[in-house]
């Protein structure tokens, strides 16, 4: 259950039968002379979800469906007996031997069928529903509320008051922040990471309202959590990531079976776009960093040039026939977890070798397509399938890359960024993948990998 | 299902920043002479800086002025709290410079 849940408080009703109905329901229709029947006999108060004339002019009116979500009604109509202002029992739809032990009478509805399905409760109609949800739970959200008027475009507002990349970003209304704060057990006011430039604590919920922005569906919202509390270290440095010159940015790699649960991209394009999960996961850190950590292009930001990866870059490794355990797996995460491993990370080269039938043949080329300054190496289906024949280890291949390129250096002399290696693209083509690197070691950057909570 | 307008046209969104308007900090007013003031040289620690820092020291010893030199360990990230309280406590102004 979301931490986020809010257990409806009873409400005062009278003892005896209540029945929740809705005019809209055929069943409710077809009860009423139940209900005069109990009205005239035990007792019976009717409470009614859509037409306060409905059956009779002593009904409830449940318009604003208050009753209805207190009492957690799913179906309509639902027979109650309340005893000293408690529930003490409730049956749905009409069901004559039920209802009889509920009023504690006999020969009910003489006429009509045992039994009838009831219809679904107008609280539970989507629209509706995330209405009430707003009114019921909107208070454990803390952001400051902003509205716009009707006279405003709504991307156009949130444009202009710099809260996006340049690219359109999704309103975070309270009903979709509430969305996503339902798919993490933690508490929205939790706090995520302390972000840079500006030092500010995220919590779980303005996460949320980046990761909706960003386009995510609710079931991101662990990798996002994992992501931001990574590039959040000291290690990783998302400070210097952003304020260098030069230019990289945060790129996220997903290992476990949250990858395969979210769709995330392994295959074909995979640093491309076309998946929603690999094109707004990357984004939701870009947007923390941006809006909560306040670090914008022009200001904390000072890229040269930047690089198109930097507007959000995510991929999964492929780990259905992997040469190798997967990346997480090498840096210490248990098989079978789910996990996110950010690195920094710039442009991309295609490293082509169409014709290397060994792996020392292939290393060597791959080698000739690297400075010894890169972070990333994605090893594509195609050229993997040789180090998998040959039995090559993730560990080996990283050892001869490092024997080919000796003089593997940093950005101006500085210690070069640690070479990750992973298994991802399409099942056709003999090319894989070299990213650019920043400095490594202390005074740059270093991959941090952090699992992937609930 | 939930991003619909509210019945008035209106959208009520969650504020995705800080919330932390920075509170308004003025600049510190330039000393009209830097007579009896102790001038603090930060090295950022990118390559020459030390060696323009250096010129600047020699200029500024030139005219009896008090100069006290600092350096951040990297320039990859923010001076640590103690290195800018030091200087805070030592000087009265900062000239931070790199050349690359």
């Amino acid at each position: 259950m979301s931490a986020t849940a809010v257990e409806p408080t009873p409400i005062a009703l009278p003892d005896g039968l209540v029945a929740v109905v809705k005019r809209d329901c055929p069943t409710c229709v077809e009860v009423v002379p139940v209900l005069e029947e109990l009205q005239h006999g035990p007792g019976l108060t009717v409470v009614c979800q859509d037409d306060p004339s409905f059956p009779g002019p002593a009904t409830v009116d449940d318009r604003d469906l208050e009753i209805s979500w207190h009492l957690r009604i799913e179906t309509v109509p639902t027979l109650l007996r309340i005893d000293g202002g408690k529930e003490a029992g409730r049956t749905v739809g009409w069901h004559r031997q039920r209802w009889e032990a509920l009023a504690g009478t006999s020969d009910l509805g003489a006429g009509l069928p045992d039994q009838r399905p009831g219809c679904g409760s107008r609280t539970l109609d989507p629209d509706v529903a995330a209405l009430l949800d707003v009114r019921h739970r909107g208070h454990l959200m803390r952001s400051r509320r902003v509205s716009f008027s009707a006279l405003e475009d709504d991307f156009e507002a949130m444009w202009e008051r710099g809260w996006t990349d340049g690219l359109p970003v999704v309103p975070p209304t309270e009903a979709r922040v509430l969305a996503m704060l339902d798919a993490t057990t933690r508490p929205a006011d939790d706090v995520v990471a302390v972000v840079a430039p500006n030092l500010v604590p995220a919590t779980v919920e303005k996460v949320a309202v980046n990761a909706v922005m960003a386009g995510c569906r609710p079931e991101y919202l662990p990798v996002v959590l994992a992501a931001v509390e990574a590039a959040c270290t000291d290690a990783f440095n998302i400070h210097g990531v952003l304020a260098t010159t030069y230019s990289v940015g945060p790129v996220l790699v997903v290992n476990g079976p949250v990858a395969r649960a979210i769709g995330l991209n392994s295959g074909v394009n995979v640093l491309g776009q076309g998946h929603r999960a690999n094109a707004t996961i990357g984004r939701a850190l870009q947007l923390v960093v941006r809006n909560v950590g306040g670090g914008r292009p022009g200001e904390i930001d000072r890229a040269t040039l930047g690089n198109p990866g930097k507007v959000g870059l995510c991929l999964a490794e492929d780990e259905t026939d992997s040469p190798w355990e997967p990346l997480a797996v090498a840096r210490g995460v248990a098989p079978g977890r789910s996990a996110v491993t950010v690195l920094a990370g710039g442009g991309v080269r295609t490293a082509a070798d169409q014709k290397s039938r060994t792996p020392e043949d292939l290393t060597r080329s791959l080698a000739r397509s690297m400075r010894g300054q890169e972070a990333l190496l994605v090893v594509s289906p195609d050229h993997g399938r040789i180090y998998r024949q040959s039995g090559w280890t993730r560990q080996r291949l990283a050892d001869e890359l490092a024997e080919l390129l000796p003089a593997r250096t940093g950005l101006g002399g500085a210690e070069p960024p640690e070479l990750l290696i992973a298994y991802a693209g399409g099942r056709a083509g003999l090319f894989s993948g070299v990213m650019e690197g920043w400095v490594g070691g202390s005074a740059g950057s270093v991959p941090v990998t952090v699992e992937v909570g609930s | 299902m939930t991003g619909k307008p509210r019945p008035d046209g209106a959208t009520t969104v969650l504020d995705p920043t800080a919330e932390t308007a920075p509170a308004w900090r003025p600049l510190r007013p330039r000393p009209a002479s830097l007579d009896g003031l102790t001038i603090g040289l930060l090295d950022i620690s990118k390559p020459r800086g030390d060696v323009f820092l250096d010129r600047i020291e020699a200029r500024l010893q030139e005219q009896g002025l008090r100069v006290r030199r600092y350096t951040k360990p990297t320039f990859t990230k923010p001076a640590p709290v103690d290195l800018r309280q030091e200087i805070a406590m030592h000087c009265d102004v900062v000239i931070e410079a790199l050349a690359d």
